[in-house]
């Protein structure tokens, strides 16, 4: 039992951080072509600042998610990958036209518009999309045909559920995006963008927060067992929902180490990382043991113990040798004041 | 079309567009590292600007490399669940290792792009070196994946059960390093062969002696020296590469090479067709003998031909052919460099006539219709196993029906992004021509990497 939490609890930490820096990828570029007509503010700048180098690192996590999948649980990827086909495909369809047209439009700078226009909408999508993976795995979509799974997909697109997950991806991306862009331009000294930014987090923050309640709702009467269990720990979902009150007091109040400026943006995004990680380690405990309901547990779809041991001590020793790689690409990107307050571009 | 055609016709076409960009990006950054090193020591600022343009096209080229790549990963998953059920369970170690490899190349690339400017020159190196560590790691990596498909190890299979399961002992199967080897080197060699193409082709199009000319010359001789020794290694790994299949995949080899009677003094088939209903090779040039020193070194051995095995196990006959297109073309560019470096040298001629310019032009493009050779070759040849003996591509293949609406898209997405690729590269090498590139580097105010338009 120990190894297969183990592996599970890898599987959630690596979708959890793939969640946050896709909300911020797909967010920012949408955040990009959002802005690219107003020029004097800069907040496109400030997209394309942080998109640029971040992208390949950020679609990195993508793979690793598939990966750890088909090595930690086996028998589960193969269920998934059957009834994944479509959505699956739509995504990597989409994906594919994403980064592509994201790195045409800094290379090709006279079609800029237009390509901007085509990976900003393909990447506000692909969440919408991915997160009806977790939908999907409640089970009450997959139909078993002849003992083979098959995912029912107009049952998937009638449901409220799956919409309400939907409207939460899509807000949460531009909420999580527009707030770490807001501190972005912060540190980059861009008051303009910064000012653009803040507000747009003032907006979407309690549309997020809406969102997060339609979920629960529709959960209540579509996904019982899953409600029921999560409502377990209603003190901390509680805690999660107070985060919004730091939230808040970093989006409104006056900031005490910098006269006249207004918001703590960095206070925010901690706040709001926190916030995130909480509610969704609710939801992963109750979503325990199941993989795919009711058939396939985290029990029943784990790998040989000999892999496991040995995908382990990688995991173990990879991100040791590529923690310095991460510290140094954050200090050059994220902490360097002549890449952030550089001119034009 | 039935639809496990479509399936693998659908993973073959994801597969043969992205190794053309997964490849390039192998064998680019080989060249990025020897133009920066070249400037080390001789100081000529032109090796700088090979060095920005290349990683230029890289970071265009990786635009379509990683995402396809992460659509061949994923597709994987998703068409082939069974194979990939297996994999999960015995050879995940490729795969998890290669996350690493990934990691480190995006990330120092990223740095080596983004932030040339602002770090020191030694850091730029060292970000170059990992980047290419990066790339052929992921490739060797990927590559032993394949490796497993033909000759797998770590286990014992009975009853359909896999048992006794030791993924190291599967990380280093048999053909491992003699299979990533070769698509190592091979990727040198198209990354090399990509770059004389173009050199030579902007030869063609500048005076003769002028600065642009002389720049694209330089460009030209180190992309054949460095070609033309990887196309000799990639020869001599290829050598014992067919000694494997001898030794672990015989009606493969059989295949390749259109034998049927096990035999030994085999002879070697040059060219032909090979025909399943007489049995026999047609239109081949048979060199007597070559096959079975070839597989083992001494005309005794003894080859085992197609016959030895029931005909619905017998790979598709076809690969005899990718097989000598591969190998012809492998062969070609391994005389190229040599050809031109004689004219050089021993015929002492400067200049380089407008024939033997286009007879380079079309280098780059044989490299790259060699690799996609060898890899449909050794992909359609282990047919109609997904792995070896073990487990059959039926078998692996999703349940899921109607394929073929999702085959059509993303052949249409293909075509996009092969299209704009190409009028990207285009559209910024004419606006950014050399010798821009070549006054900012002399300016050592403007930034040369970081500079778009």
């Amino acid at each position: 039992m120990a190894d297969a939490l183990i592996a599970i609890t890898v599987l959630w930490g690596f979708v959890f951080i793939y969640a946050v820096m896709a909300t911020m990828d797909f967010g920012a570029g949408f955040w990009s072509m959002v802005y690219i007509n107003r020029e004097k503010t800069k907040a496109t700048n400030i997209a394309n600042r942080y998109l640029s180098p971040t992208w390949e690192v950020t679609n990195t996590f993508i793979v690793a998610l598939v990966v750890a999948v088909y090595s930690l649980f086996p028998s589960a990827a193969n269920i998934l990958g059957t009834i994944l086909l479509i959505p699956g495909s739509l995504i990597l369809l989409l994906l594919a036209l994403r980064s592509a047209f994201l790195v045409f439009s800094n290379i090709a700078t006279e079609y800029k518009k237009p390509l901007t226009y085509i990976s900003g909408i393909a990447g506000i999508i692909i969440p919408g999309l991915l997160i009806s993976v977790l939908p999907i795995t409640h089970g009450h979509y997959v139909d078993i045909v002849n003992g083979n799974a098959n995912l029912n997909l107009s049952k998937l697109f009638t449901s409220p559920n799956e919409y309400a997950f939907i409207g939460f991806a899509i807000t949460s991306t531009l909420f999580l995006s527009s707030l770490l862009l807001a501190d972005y331009s912060k540190a980059s000294n861009e008051m303009e963008a910064y000012r653009v930014y803040l507000r747009d987090g003032k907006i979407l923050g309690p549309i997020s927060l809406i969102m997060a309640l339609l979920i629960m709702l529709t959960l209540k009467s579509e996904v019982g067992w899953l409600y029921t269990k999560m409502m377990e720990d209603l003190p901390l979902l509680l805690i999660s929902v107070g985060f919004f009150l730091i939230i808040g007091y970093g989006l409104y109040a006056s900031n005490p180490f910098q006269k006249g400026v207004r918001g703590m943006p960095r206070l925010a995004v901690i706040a709001v990382t926190i916030q995130y990680l909480i509610a969704s380690y609710v939801y992963g405990k109750a979503h325990l043991p199941y993989i795919i309901y009711p058939n396939v547990t985290i029990e029943s779809a784990f790998t040989d113990p000999n892999s496991f041991k040995a995908v382990f001590i990688t995991y173990i020793v990879g991100f040791a040798i590529l923690f310095p790689g991460f510290i140094y690409f954050w200090s050059l990107f994220m902490n360097d004041k002549r890449y952030l307050r550089q001119k034009g571009n | 079309m039935s639809d496990i055609l479509i399936a693998r016709s659908l993973f073959g076409t994801t597969m043969a567009f992205h190794i053309i960009f997964a490849t390039i990006g192998v064998g680019l950054p080989l060249m990025i590292l020897a133009a920066e090193l070249l400037y080390q020591k001789t100081k000529d600022q032109d090796y700088v600007v090979m060095a920005k343009r290349w990683t230029k096209a890289f970071a265009v080229l990786l635009g379509v490399g990683i995402p396809t790549g992460t659509i061949a990963g994923t597709q994987l998953s998703l068409l082939w669940p069974g194979f990939m059920e297996v994999i999960g369970r015995v050879m995940p170690l490729p795969f998890q290792i290669e996350i690493y490899a990934f990691f480190i190349e995006a990330l120092f690339m990223s740095i080596y792009v983004y932030a040339a400017e602002r770090i020191a020159p030694w850091m730029r190196i060292v970000s170059l070196v990992l980047v290419a560590i990066g790339a052929l790691s992921s490739a060797v990596l990927i590559t032993n994946v394949h490796a497993f498909q033909g000759t797998p190890a770590g286990f014992r299979y009975e009853d359909g059960k896999f048992l006794d399961i030791d993924p190291w002992a599967a990380f280093f199967n048999p053909s491992f390093f003699v299979t990533a080897g070769h698509v190592a080197l091979s990727a040198y060699v198209v990354g090399a062969f990509v770059v004389a193409s173009v050199a030579s082709f902007k030869m063609m199009k500048n005076k003769i002696g002028s600065r642009v000319y002389l720049f694209h010359q330089k460009a030209l001789v180190l992309s054949l020296v460095v070609g033309g020794i990887f196309a000799f290694l990639t020869a001599l790994n290829g050598h014992e590469s067919a000694q494997y299949l001898h030794k672990y995949q015989p009606e493969k080899l059989a295949a390749a090479e259109g034998l049927f009677e096990t035999q030994s003094h085999a002879p070697l088939a040059i060219g032909g067709f090979t025909d399943p209903k007489t049995k026999e090779i047609k239109g081949a040039i048979e060199i007597p003998w070559a096959l079975s020193f070839l597989a083992g070194n001494s005309f005794d051995t003894v080859v085992v031909g197609l016959n030895d095995y029931p005909e619905e196990l017998w790979p598709p006959l076809f690969i005899h052919t990718l097989f000598n297109g591969m190998v012809f073309i492998g062969s070609a560019l391994i005389m190229v460099p040599l050809l031109v470096f004689a004219w050089r040298k021993f015929l002492k001629k400067s200049h380089y006539p407008r024939l033997m310019l286009w007879g380079l032009v079309t280098t780059g493009p044989l490299a790259v219709i060699a690799i996609e050779c060898g890899w449909i070759f050794a992909c359609t040849g282990r047919q109609p196993w997904v792995i070896y003996h073990i487990l059959s591509t039926a078998e692996s293949a999703t349940t899921a029906t109607n394929l073929g609406p999702l085959f059509i898209s993303f052949i249409v997405v293909y075509i996009i992004l092969g299209l704009s690729v190409v009028f990207v590269l285009l559209y910024f090498f004419r606006k950014n021509t050399e010798l821009d590139d070549i006054e900012r580097a002399e300016k050592k105010s403007t930034p040369l990497f970081s500079s778009n338009s």
